[in-house]
């Protein structure tokens, strides 16, 4: 019996102390991710604009997402983010896959470049949108600086001037930032393949290509995927490289939907309807994971 | 991770054939390895450059590579204010030290928070018997994916209820928020890779559960403890966009405060270039430092999918 009692008041204990430690952080995290997101999905079906404070926050159904659906310049940022999103994630991946084999051996000073493949991605976002602007700068910028001493263009180029030129730009940008991160996740995962995987491909008669395509590339499979979901992910929601380097400009050339979002929102201060843009662009990140996790995440399991 | 990469490349079959193409094969690698050293590097010092460019150089074409008459004037400028109004420096300069300090302030704030709640949170997930444990685990993976974008209103909302708005205290509650998934997801890779034997050995000892974690598996958890640091401090640190919403004059952060050098003073690129290196400057030491914990611990959850 007084084991019995015991035994429960362990088990009592227990019970306290996981609900002790899981507190704090579920707390945090209710407070400021789950309550908005739900806030936010009221707020979406509200008229809400905060330049007509006389107006009642009237339900009104799905009307700000027909709104939103129905506005050309949504559209327009849909395609941008679309260029956007392909350009990036795809130029990225494919570097990344390429440094990381180039890098996947022993060489002098490989430390070095591991160190300072983190550069990139440690510096602030914004500090890389500056960086950018200022190499890109029509008149004074080293970009054009460079290409004019090479003599490959004959004349100063605006290259934030045009919408497909300064899209094509922050794509660059983006992809300078991120690939080394996403190029050092793919390396530690080359790493982890075992070197006799490419000896026996090698006894059965592999060229160094098939034996990428069937030993390396279903190796690294799950790391590609989890670096193609974030990297999407990412790319999706940029923002900080767009409101530095272009605003969005120019003519909405580069008015990616996170940006998009921000000017619904801040900008014009509808409240309603930019939560429903925002609720559209969650939902399309929401897909595009289940796609993903379809697409490949099924076939890694041995 | 070092050990496995001790292995060379598939050599040739051919003795002779291996030693010349290797010759030129490691020629080009490492040239290949140089292109790619200055496309990293590069930009970054070419803003380190303008940043010690004077006005004159700065806007010379084609621009000087390498400034002739080297100067540390805007430097001094940011972090002590002009000197003798030589040169004609905006005002509202003196915010840029502020800047830094709230970011300062917040980042190490954020990273206590959310270490210690997420640690203790992971060790639950990790060692403890919760019930809905995947679903939690799931929940928190997903909750990566969300657009900060779509909760911003309703923080705005009830940062204003609370009067947090334009606070220290309102800033660290929503990176913590934010962060805390991250650090949960490699703090629990980190526990699972730490045997069980460990807290049992410790709880046969006579420590109760609070004592086998804090005297057997804290002092274990250095490595994952310092990637989940680095981690958070240097995302509050890099922050954007909630900083520009939710801060005010009182708060501002070094991400915020620079990008004002663009709007208010237009053409100052000069003065942008230095304050987008001095704050590179924590992050970038950071992630040289503790480079390998960074790694290891970011791609720990990752790799093993």
């Amino acid at each position: 019996m007084a084991n019995i009692l015991r035994m429960s008041k362990r088990q009592w204990h227990d019970t306290l102390f996981t609900i002790l430690l899981l507190l704090p952080a579920s707390i945090i995290m209710a407070v400021v991710t789950i309550y908005p997101l739900v806030r936010s999905f009221i707020i979406s079906l509200l008229q809400w604009d905060l330049t007509k404070p006389n107006v009642a926050h009237n339900f009104i159904f799905f009307d700000n997402y027909r709104y939103v659906l129905n506005d050309p310049t949504f559209w327009q940022s849909v395609k941008v983010t679309i260029y956007f999103v392909v350009g990036a994630v795809s130029l990225n991946i494919v570097l990344s896959l390429a440094i990381a084999l180039l890098l996947n051996r022993e060489f002098i000073g490989r430390n070095l470049v591991r160190m300072l493949a983190l550069l990139p991605w440690a510096i602030p976002s914004v500090v890389n949108g500056i960086m950018w602007k200022w190499i890109l700068n029509p008149s004074y910028g080293a970009l054009n600086g460079l290409l004019y001493s090479l003599g490959i263009i004959d004349k100063y180029v605006i290259w934030l001037g045009i919408p497909s030129s300064a899209l094509i730009m922050c794509i660059l940008a983006d992809v300078w930032k991120e690939t080394p991160f996403i190029m050092l996740l793919l390396l530690a995962a080359l790493q982890t393949i075992p070197k006799d995987l490419y000896e026996a491909a090698k006894v059965d008669g592999a060229n160094p290509f098939q034996s990428f395509w069937n030993v390396t590339i279903p190796l690294i499979k799950p790391t590609l995927f989890v670096a193609l979901t974030l990297r999407t992910i990412w790319a999706l929601k940029s923002f900080d490289l767009i409101y530095t380097l272009t605003a969005g400009g120019p003519s909405n050339g580069t008015s990616v939907i996170g940006y998009y979002t921000y000017v619904k929102t801040f900008v014009s201060l509808n409240l309603g309807r930019g939560s429903a843009v925002a609720y559209v662009m969650t939902a399309v990140v929401a897909i595009l994971v289940v796609i993903y996790q379809r697409a490949l995440y099924r076939e890694v399991r041995y | 991770m070092t050990t496995l990469s001790l292995r060379k490349n598939a050599p040739f079959s051919n003795l002779n054939r291996r030693k010349f193409s290797s010759f030129f094969g490691n020629t080009l690698f490492y040239m290949a390895i140089a292109v790619l050293i200055c496309i990293v590097v590069g930009p970054f010092f070419w803003i380190f450059i303008s940043s010690i460019s004077p006005q004159i150089e700065l806007t010379a074409t084609p621009p000087h590579w390498f400034p002739e008459n080297p100067t540390l004037f805007r430097y001094q400028a940011l972090f002590v204010g002009a000197e003798d109004g030589s040169t004609s420096l905006p005002a509202g300069i003196e915010k840029f030290i502020r800047g830094l300090t709230n970011s300062m302030i917040v980042s190490t704030l954020t990273t206590l928070v959310c270490v210690s709640t997420g640690t203790l949170a992971a060790y639950a997930l990790a060692r403890l018997n919760v019930p809905g444990r995947n679903k939690f685990m799931m929940g928190i993976l997903s909750s990566q994916m969300i657009p900060i974008i779509v909760i911003i209103i309703p923080l705005y909302l009830l940062l204003q209820k609370l009067v947090l708005m334009d606070s220290i205290r309102g800033l660290v509650l929503l990176y913590t928020g934010f962060m805390l998934p991250t650090v949960i997801w490699i703090m629990y890779s980190y526990f699972e890779t730490l045997p069980h034997e460990l807290e049992e050995a410790a709880m046969i000892d006579g420590c109760n559960r609070f004592q086998a974690l804090t005297k057997v598996i804290i002092p274990l958890s250095g490595p994952g403890l310092v990637a989940v640091s680095a981690f958070s401090f240097l995302s509050s640190w890099n922050e954007f966009f909630m900083a520009l919403i939710f801060t005010g004059a009182n708060t501002k952060t070094i991400t915020v405060t620079v990008t004002e050098f663009s709007s208010q003073f237009g053409v100052d690129f000069g003065l942008m270039a230095t304050g987008g290196v001095i704050g590179s400057i924590p992050p970038l030491v950071l992630a040289f430092l503790l480079q390998k914990y960074i790694v290891a611990g970011l791609t720990a959850g990752s790799v093993k999918g």
